[in-house]
């Protein structure tokens, strides 16, 4: 008994000696940031020799007046809203259609994958020459097939996010639709043949059968979705650069802006408690609202 | 009659069916490819036919040439390999220790740290890059490669994605090593490494690629030549108002993806493979 009782604690120790460069990097770069982020967000931004001082809710105040905040709030979910489903969407159409046994698959998934390994800034660029009033392919097509006149999609407030989330979606689509993939992939043969004998249209046995199966996959993936739509700003840097009128910033952008462009790092501190907040709201909420389809299905 | 009927109209609408979604795949598979067939249709060709499509046009090199002399895109590389590289080693040594520990041993406040290990999945380093700067303005370590991926090291995806698979290897192999006089450290190596390469292969393609491709963080801590991955640096290349023309500029953007798109191309199942085994885990 004091034999098992010391191996126990001699495989503690072992644990935690296995544990802890882990952990002391993941809470140096993770936990003890977000932790001081919360803490900085009731303090004021130092300035020279003038330490920051605790101001309370004051940060929260200017940030409630904010105009540009709510806009950007305003600005992001709608991002949100809507490249996740639409991503989500194709990706599933893709994954069914690869699946299948389609004529040129292995063009087919080049294609819808290869936007996932270029890198985003690379893709913005792209997509930049692509969105040129009068000179790029959009505009090309407008004028020469359409007589249409040119139009500056990046330079107008009501087009340009849009503009920008189709990008996103082009990006994303085909890294979600790997997971789809995935998921297919373990579906077992055997199902389809009984669906086939009940006399089951194609439609059912997707709506009834395959759909249902899919529901973690869906979950796992749109859960990556809400925070890729939150994290990921760097076609905004490319392309816009946030305008025209605040148009096009989203969250982390105006993070960015308010830390390292005017150094309000206090206001910056609050805005990413704000972004945390909504992460961790909305990804919870996924869980809890997908969670019960996908078990009492 | 009708008997002839049925079985005549059945393969057609089977055949009809399959068009349709062959059409259809098709379709959207030419509009995702379109953006980089354009990219590449003028990066190879003289600026005169960035819009004019004629399949005679002059092939070239040109474009390339000068955004490679525009731009020190030779030291970029090199820093996004350093980076890349020293990112990689890491998360495998760090990564592994600690999902062996999650896997295999029982220890006080197990499922607490677990817990706060996937918290990163949510709360990723990307999203707190004001007081990551701070921290590392304080350790000295502002505008260095070593900055750039220190907070990416111990990845709570990798630490969750390795104990995933070590937990599937039979405890009696560990036993049975254990016996044979094997230290906890050569079983990790002997064991339970050599049976989990294909999740390290899959972990290492998603890790490179996420890191190569990664722009904020590395904006925010480089601001020399020296440091600064590709990603940076095409866009202070194509940031610089004026004289470029989109050619060069296209150029650029395809020699900043490039090693990994050949990579993808020439590897395309393994790669397809690989995110599908990371993603099932």
């Amino acid at each position: 008994m004091k034999f098992a009782r010391t191996t126990a604690q001699l495989n503690w120790i072992y644990a935690w000696l296995l544990l802890s460069p882990a952990l002391l990097m993941l809470f140096a770069f993770t936990h003890y940031p977000a932790i001081v982020t919360l803490v900085s967000s009731f303090f004021s931004t130092p300035r020279g020799k003038r330490p920051a001082k605790f101001i309370g809710l004051e940060n929260y105040q200017a940030l409630i007046n904010d105009e540009v905040f709510w806009q950007v709030i305003w600005n992001n979910l709608l991002y949100a809203m809507a490249t996740i489903p639409i991503s989500v969407a194709i990706a599933l159409v893709m994954a069914l259609w690869v699946n299948g046994k389609l004529h040129g698959l292995g063009f087919l998934r080049m294609a819808y994958f290869t936007p996932t390994v270029l890198p985003l800034i690379a893709v913005a660029n792209i997509w930049l020459f692509f969105y040129t009033p009068g000179f790029g392919l959009i505009d090309q097509i407008r004028n020469g097939l359409f007589g249409l006149p040119d139009q500056n999609l990046l330079g107008q407030t009501d087009t340009v996010l849009w503009a920008v989330m189709a990008v996103a979606i082009w990006k994303e689509a085909g890294f979600f639709m790997i997971f789809y993939l995935a998921a297919l992939q373990t579906i077992p043969p055997s199902l389809k043949e009984a669906a086939d004998i009940e006399g089951a249209s194609r439609w059912t046995f997707f709506r009834r059968i395959i759909f249902p199966l899919l529901m973690p996959t869906t979950l796992f993936v749109s859960v990556n979705a809400v925070i890729n739509a939150f994290r990921l700003v760097d076609h905004i840097f490319v392309m816009t650069g946030g305008g025209p009128d605040n148009a096009s910033t989203l969250l982390l952008f105006y993070i960015y802006e308010q830390a390292f462009k005017y150094w309000q790092t206090g206001y910056a501190a609050t805005l990413t408690v704000v972004l945390l907040a909504l992460l961790s709201i909305l990804a919870i909420g996924q869980f809890f609202f997908l969670d019960r389809k996908v078990h009492y299905r | 009659m009708t008997e002839h009927v049925i079985p005549r109209s059945k393969p057609f609408r089977l055949n009809w069916d399959k068009t349709l979604n062959t059409t259809g795949a098709w379709v959207l598979a030419l509009l995702w490819f379109l953006p980089l067939a354009y990219a590449i249709w003028t990066a190879f060709h003289p600026a005169l036919y960035e819009v004019r499509f004629d399949l005679t046009a002059p092939l070239t090199l040109e474009n390339f040439s000068k955004a490679w002399e525009a731009a020190p895109f030779g030291r970029y590389f090199l820093n996004t390999v350093i980076l890349v590289t020293g990112i990689l080693v890491g998360q495998f040594i760090l990564c592994t220790l600690a999902a062996y520990a999650f896997a295999r041993f029982e220890f006080p406040g197990k499922s607490v740290l677990f817990t706060l290990v996937l918290l990163q999945l949510l709360v990723m380093p990307d999203i707190l890059i004001v007081e990551n700067y701070k921290t590392m303005r304080h350790l000295g370590l502002v505008d260095t490669i070593t900055a750039i991926a220190l907070p990416y090291l111990a990845s709570g995806f990798g630490i969750f994605l390795l104990r995933q698979t070590f937990m599937t290897i039979p405890k009696e192999l560990e036993d049975a090593a254990r016996l044979e006089g094997c230290s906890i450290l050569g079983v990790l190596w002997r064991v339970y490494i050599p049976l989990a390469k294909p999740t390290y292969l899959a972990y290492g393609l998603v890790s490179v690629s996420h890191h190569w491709n990664n722009f904020l963080w590395p904006l925010i801590i480089t601001n020399s030549v020296e440091t600064r991955p590709v990603t940076v640096g095409l866009q202070v290349f194509a940031a610089v108002d004026g004289g470029l023309e989109w050619s060069v500029i296209n150029a650029a953007t395809l020699l900043t993806s490039g090693p990994l798109l050949i990579a993808f191309l020439l590897f395309q199942r393994q790669f397809v493979q690989s995110f599908i085994r990371a993603g099932i885990k």
